[in-house]
């Protein structure tokens, strides 16, 4: 229906591919699987936050009709172990119950009726323990242990980055300023909630439709957990109905596989409600961020102190990493001579935290830019003025001594903001008085990494092959979660090939057909792969043009170009159809594949290998500047964002309409999580459990967004492109943050920035800025 | 129970208690999958269908309140092989990412602009305030549903 007869272009911005199946309802994701009249599998989770497992009564449910198998434990024969880094999540508790969602049975029921009825019957004996729920408290020595095999006992990982000499340096400042930072939870709230289906199949692999962003390392942590060969277990990765990260590790895979291998032949599906995916799915860390800085008399940046403390809740799940990364941005993109950050990833009896888009900076991100306004205010200069004269550039030492290596557009976003005439429109916004309203301007500076980090290898292998059809079908292994990297993939295949839309054809990620390329995510998914795929074609197209060139005996195979749907010979005109072309190659020649592995950082900021290990350093960053005009009501302490700018520096823009998505995507999350959304742990009690209670922004919530790039060419990147995923997330918040202090003359320090802490933060008598 | 009704212009008859969802009825017993459920509480406005031409959470109806009405889903919107105007634009506009919203997001503009053809942005943001997206940051749906509204102005006017 959209057919298009001109080739695919690099940088023309085309409707995405997927948006016309999408847009019919033809589009199937995981949830949407009800194959072979599937049964229901669904899971008793503990519904208590720390306790030790006694005894699990199962024979009340196993007598409700329609129930096929109640699983435990008991019925797992691999390590019942997960997870990403450290494997200190049970897949069925065991031994102890670390938090409410954790899973302790597994019901196989003929219906969703059933299962449900079942589940209300099955009785957990439980030795309640002492939760811990205060982050400062369970670093306490006294406090429960929540993984007595921890050395560290709930202390899951903590680092340092030093440079240079920072209290000698803070005595130096004549300006100085400091503040704790509370950040809240934040839910993913994809509307696709965690879903799959799986089937053992007669020759005994279990096959795995899941919504997932990790279907190759899913499929290594299924095997271990489970006690499975590798190479009987396969994932199959639709394209996700969101994810953001809380699809970055195992959901309802090893769940889905462990009934699937107990109910041999019957296919089986898992579906979360919306109030299970708030109990058990991953959030965004909750973190206490403390930050001192100073700039010497002439209004210099001098020194930066900072201490992270993130809730991991009760597993390491990614948190250890999202520290690291968190660590590794806490001093941003500026130059700063003296700077002293310590991170500490803490385990609790509260939900597991993860992954969730920016993993770690937005949290760092929204209090450094609230303290370099604070600071610049201390010296008596303005927000952009003072970011200007000490935002890196390339080849600078960054704040904690790695040498700015890559494209580094963070001087040019600043220069095209306050050029724009968005800009001058906020200035005048900012100026138009209106009764029982106080408008008020924000600026933010974003960087993001790229990528896994200097020792986890980040690689992808492409995989591309010229159908006997004469289409072009790119094999792609990395998820589609909703960013459009499947149709950037045809979008570069196509246009190393010179080939228009409906000659390309796509295969979703699944381990038996397409190749390993890590997660979908960590922004690095279009880069990564996108760098592969660029080898691949590139290679096939070789290929075809000397087999052409060879079949044809003429002397150049310079002289024969790739049309679509066919090969020309320039000099003569003549023609073969790529279907004809096709026909005369064997099927291993009609395929070329390739491997990309992302350059990594050779400097030592940090001694620590398990900080090295954890991601420290990247080499490449993408930047931004981020603008918000807000308007807040005196009388209500509402906060509207009215006006909103993002300038960034993604590299080279691939497609001009996806990343806006992105951008734009990412600016209605972080307004989200500067001023609604609450989710609210009360002992380890989840207390917001669906839309009515966790308010997510809908369309009169988000403005009207002005987005504009800094093209710099990544010299790295597949055509001079970096990640655009995450670093639009980074910036609302502080943007916001500093755009409600210019409008009410005082800062809040607790997120999200509800009516009531607005209201109280007008009131003179309030103290904030405190630990606590 | 036997519950007869139309859909998608043809007339079906479904066994099913009475009780069941509608949108159980869609994606279970009928594989109209397009349909989709976020939060099965009238929250986020994914399982919106037509019924009778209006905007209603499938969600939160029952079986047997199907019963002779006349019901659209997404998968009823396009005819002739061509996409729905609305749905074109969706698709032009960069209104789709990861499209779990799209169709119920698709259905509500559709009963939007029947009942108000030339929509401000205003109005729109208002009339769409009950489907939730994740991924877009609506800017760019409101756009479309604009564009829609023009084209299907147009069209009429010819």
């Amino acid at each position: 229906m959209m057919a298009s007869d001109s080739p695919l272009e690099i940088g023309s911005a085309f409707p995405r591919q997927d948006a016309v199946a999408k847009v019919l309802g033809r589009e199937k994701f995981a949830a949407d699987y009800y194959d072979q009249n599937p049964l229901w599998a669904g899971v008793k989770r503990a519904g208590i936050p720390h306790g030790r497992l006694k005894a699990i009564h199962t024979e009340a449910a196993l007598t409700v009709p329609g129930v096929v198998c109640v699983l435990t434990h008991r019925d797992i024969r691999g390590s019942n172990r997960q997870g990403v880094v450290r494997k200190d999540q049970p897949v069925l508790v065991d031994s102890k119950v670390r938090h409410c969602g954790d899973p302790v049975a597994l019901v196989v029921a003929e219906t969703k009726e059933a299962l449900e009825r079942a589940l209300r019957r099955i009785a957990l004996d439980i030795k309640v323990l002492p939760a811990v729920s205060d982050i400062l408290e369970a670093l306490d020595a006294k406090s429960p242990r929540i993984h007595e095999d921890h050395e560290n006992g709930n202390l899951l990982l903590h680092g340092t980055l030093e440079k240079g000499r920072v209290e000698q340096a803070f005595q130096e400042c004549a300006h100085r300023v400091e503040a704790w930072f509370h950040l809240p939870w934040q839910e993913h709230a994809y509307l696709e909630t965690e879903a799959g289906w799986a089937v053992l199949q007669k020759d005994g692999e279990v096959t795995l439709v899941a919504s997932t962003q990790t279907p190759f390392r899913d499929r290594a942590e299924v095997a271990d957990a489970l006690g499975l060969d590798l190479h009987k277990v396969r994932i199959v990765a639709p394209f996700c109905g969101g994810a953001f990260g809380g699809k970055d590790g195992i959901t309802v895979q090893s769940l889905l596989a462990l009934a699937a291998i107990h109910c041999p032949g019957r296919a089986v599906k898992m579906w979360w409600d919306r109030e299970e995916s708030f109990i058990a799915g991953a959030k965004r860390h909750r973190a206490m961020i403390y930050y001192r800085a100073g700039a010497t008399a002439s209004g210099v940046l001098h020194a930066l102190e900072a201490k992270l403390y993130y809730d991991t809740g009760a597993y390491d799940h990614l948190g250890g990493v999202v520290m690291a990364l968190g660590l590794e941005h806490a001093g941003g993109p500026y130059r700063i001579p003296h700077s002293r950050i310590q991170a500490f990833s803490v385990y609790t009896n509260n939900p597991v935290s993860g992954a969730f888009r920016g993993f770690g900076v937005p949290q760092v991100n929204g209090a450094l830019e609230q303290i370099m306004d604070m600071l610049a205010e201390a010296a008596g200069q303005a927000p952009v003025a003072f970011r200007r004269r000490h935002a890196v550039r390339r080849g600078d030492i960054n704040a904690i001594g790695v040498t700015v290596q890559g494209s580094t557009g963070i001087q040019a976003c600043l220069d095209t903001l306050v050029e724009s005439a968005s800009w001058k429109a906020m200035k005048a916004f900012k100026a138009r008085e209106i009764p029982f309203k106080r408008r008020g301007v924000g600026i933010a500076c974003v960087m993001h990494g790229m990528g896994y980090g200097p020792v986890v290898p980040d690689v992808a292998h492409a995989k591309i092959e010229l159908q006997t059809s004469g289409q072009f079908c790119v094999f792609c292994g990395v998820v589609d979660m909703g960013q459009g990297n499947a149709a950037t993939c045809l979008q570069i295949a196509g246009h190393i090939l010179n080939q228009d839309m409906p000659r390309m054809a796509l295969v979703l990620p699944d381990t038996q057909k397409t190749l390993p390329c890590g997660s979908s995510s960590a922004s690095r998914t279009t880069y990564t792969y996108g760098n592969a795929l660029i080898a691949a074609a590139c290679a096939l197209k070789k290929r075809i043009l000397q087999y052409a060139g060879e079949l044809w005996m003429v002397p150049d195979e310079k002289e024969v170009l790739l049309v679509p749907g066919a090969v020309r010979h320039l000099p003569s005109g003549r023609e073969m159809a790529l279907a004809d072309l096709a026909k005369g190659l064997n099927p291993s020649e009609r395929v070329a594949t390739a491997r990309f592995r992302a350059p990594v950082s050779r400097e030592m900021p940090v001694k620590d290998p398990a900080l090295r290990l954890h991601g420290i350093p990247h080499v490449i960053f993408s930047y931004g500047v981020h603008a918000a005009g807000v308007e807040v009501d005196t009388l209500t302490g509402q906060v509207q964002v009215k006006k909103y700018m993002a300038v960034s520096d993604c590299g080279r823009i691939l497609n001009p309409q996806l990343i806006r998505q992105q951008i734009e995507g990412a600016i209605a999350q972080g307004i989200g999580y500067a001023l609604q959304e609450a989710v609210i742990v009360e002992r380890g009690v989840m207390k917001t459990k669906d839309f009515s209670t966790y308010i997510l922004p809908c369309a009169l919530d988000v403005p009207e967004m002005e987005t504009a790039y800094v093209e710099l060419e990544e010299d790295s990147g597949p055509f001079g492109m970096k990640g655009a995923g995450e670093v639009g997330m980074d910036g609302p918040l502080p943007a916001i943050g500093n755009a409600v202090a210019d409008a009410i003359g005082a800062r809040i320090f607790h997120y999200p920035l509800t009516p009531e802490r607005v209201l109280a933060a007008m009131d003179p008598n309030e103290k904030t800025g405190q630990k606590g | 129970m036997n519950i007869s009704f139309h859909l998608n212009g043809r007339p079906v008859t479904v066994r099913v208690p009475s009780g069941k969802r509608v949108v159980d009825v869609l994606r279970q017993d009928l594989n109209l999958t397009g349909t989709k459920e976020a939060c099965g509480s009238g929250e986020c406005g994914a399982c919106t269908i037509l019924v009778e031409g209006r905007a209603r959470l499938s969600c939160l109806m029952l079986a047997v309140q199907l019963k002779e009405r006349h019901v659209v889903t997404i998968e009823g919107l396009a005819s002739g092989g061509l996409l729905h105007p609305v749905q074109e634009a969706f698709v032009e506009y960069g209104a789709v990412q990861c499209g779990f919203c799209t169709p119920g997001m698709i259905l509500a503009a559709v009963d939007l602009l029947k009942r108000n053809p030339l929509p401000s942005g205003e109005e729109i943001r208002e009339a769409v305030s009950g489907n939730l997206c994740r991924c877009t940051g609506y800017a760019r749906i409101v756009d479309a549903i604009l564009a829609a509204s023009r084209r299907m102005a147009r069209g009429k006017k010819r």
